[in-house]
């Protein structure tokens, strides 16, 4: 116990106020020097043990100045290995990235070629990464759960318990709110619908739009938000995306492994509706990661479900 | 250009130093999200838009929310004068 008195005192000497309103008073203050002196025989009785303690620091921090040392040299080795930056015959030696840029346009008819090799290419990758990020949110939703829970309307009580930590009301704020908003969200949507044909995706138009909407709750309250964003619409919208990314993607592999033409077609490159399935791909990706962004947000704001 | 790209990465070493040099939390968050942006710039002139999109909005926006509000969890910021709260007592 002295010794995390001790470190807060520290932390408060350095400008630094970990624990905010349990800050020591004054009063508080000498009654640690004056314990310090009755405990101080106490720990002339084992020198050992302090010396140990000083050993493992110093240990510590010279393990850790080398193994920066060690990390910066292996990784700046690494670098000297990888292909020159923009050189002409830089793709002469990889099979594969030349595989993608010779067959990706008319494999796939999205012109974009990151999206094929992200959502085409490697979509299995892409469908465990969109779980992970469900997974994450869950176990945020486990771990910063602090409120007790009430089996019966534990959902009205989250909402209420959100409305009381309303922000400040501030009207330059929701002037500024209201105009940058509606951009936002437009070019959210729009890194997301032309993630085959222009630089984006799912996963980049679903950040923008997450913070789309953080700023949302931020400028206008919890209870503008959660008429139209509550957890049920959260967790459903996630849910369902997920399962249609998986069932689009199942049907992408059948028909893919097996040679029979996909009922999506190529359509033509350039276009929206082009690159076959991926312009839905993307929509679900950005649904997913949109959605998990705000729950994040929303569940370190308050901390409770 | 390429002054303006050695500029930027002058500046990110700059700030990553700084982050772990700052006093408050506070000030080290700022810090990391202004690295975070100079880094998106540096992926738009490595030609990869789509990780500039990404990391401008994840790095330097989702990132840097979620770490204020953990310190503001934590009481590690001051807090700012509730018109509401003040209002009430």
């Amino acid at each position: 116990m002295r010794s995390i008195i001790k470190k807060i005192k520290g932390f408060i000497d350095n400008g630094v106020d970990p624990l905010g309103d349990e800050m020591l008073s004054d009063l508080e203050y000498t009654k640690v020097t004056e314990n310090e002196v009755e405990i101080a025989p106490k720990l002339r009785r084992e020198p050992e043990r302090i010396k140990n303690r000083k050993l493992a620091n110093a240990l510590y921090t010279v393990s850790a100045i080398a193994l920066c040392f060690a990390m910066i040299v292996i990784l700046t080795w690494n670098v000297n290995g990888l292909p020159f930056f923009g050189g002409a015959d830089t793709l002469v030696d990889s099979e594969v990235g030349r595989f993608y840029i010779e067959n990706g346009l008319k494999d796939t008819g999205a012109t974009n070629i990151i999206t094929p090799i992200i959502l085409s290419y490697r979509g299995f990758d892409t469908l465990g990464e969109s779980h992970v990020l469900f997974i994450a949110m869950c176990a945020v939703l486990i771990l910063l759960r602090s409120a007790p829970v009430n089996p019966e309307n534990h959902l009205q009580a989250y909402d209420a318990a959100m409305e009381s930590d309303e922000p400040w009301e501030d009207d330059i704020l929701k002037a500024f709110g209201r105009v940058l908003m509606v951009l936002i969200f437009v070019f959210g949507l729009y890194i997301i619908l032309n993630g085959n044909t222009s630089p984006g995706g799912g996963f980049s138009g679903g950040a923008v739009l997450g913070a789309g909407f953080i700023l949302y709750l931020n400028v206008f309250g919890h209870s503008a938000a959660v008429k139209f964003l509550n957890f049920k619409t959260m967790q459903s919208v996630t849910a369902a995306a997920l399962v249609s990314y998986s069932i689009f993607k199942g049907y992408h592999f059948i028909t893919g492994f097996n040679e029979i033409e996909s009922i999506f077609g190529n359509g033509t490159p350039g276009t929206i509706f082009s690159g076959g399935m991926m312009l839905y791909l993307n929509i679900f990706v950005g649904a997913v990661v949109s959605m998990t962004m705000y729950s994040l947000f929303v569940m370190f704001r308050k901390g409770d479900f | 250009m390429e002054e303006i790209n050695a500029l930027l990465l002058i500046f990110i070493i700059v700030c990553a130093v700084s982050v772990s040099l700052s006093k408050t939390p506070l000030s080290a968050v700022i810090i990391f999200m202004a690295q975070s942006l100079a880094m998106s710039v540096v992926w738009i002139l490595l030609k990869a838009p789509d990780l500039g999109i990404t990391e401008a909005a994840v790095g330097a926006g989702v990132t840097s929310l979620l770490m204020f509000a953990a310190l503001k969890k934590i009481h590690a910021m001051k807090d700012v004068p509730n018109e509401k709260h003040n209002k009430e007592n």
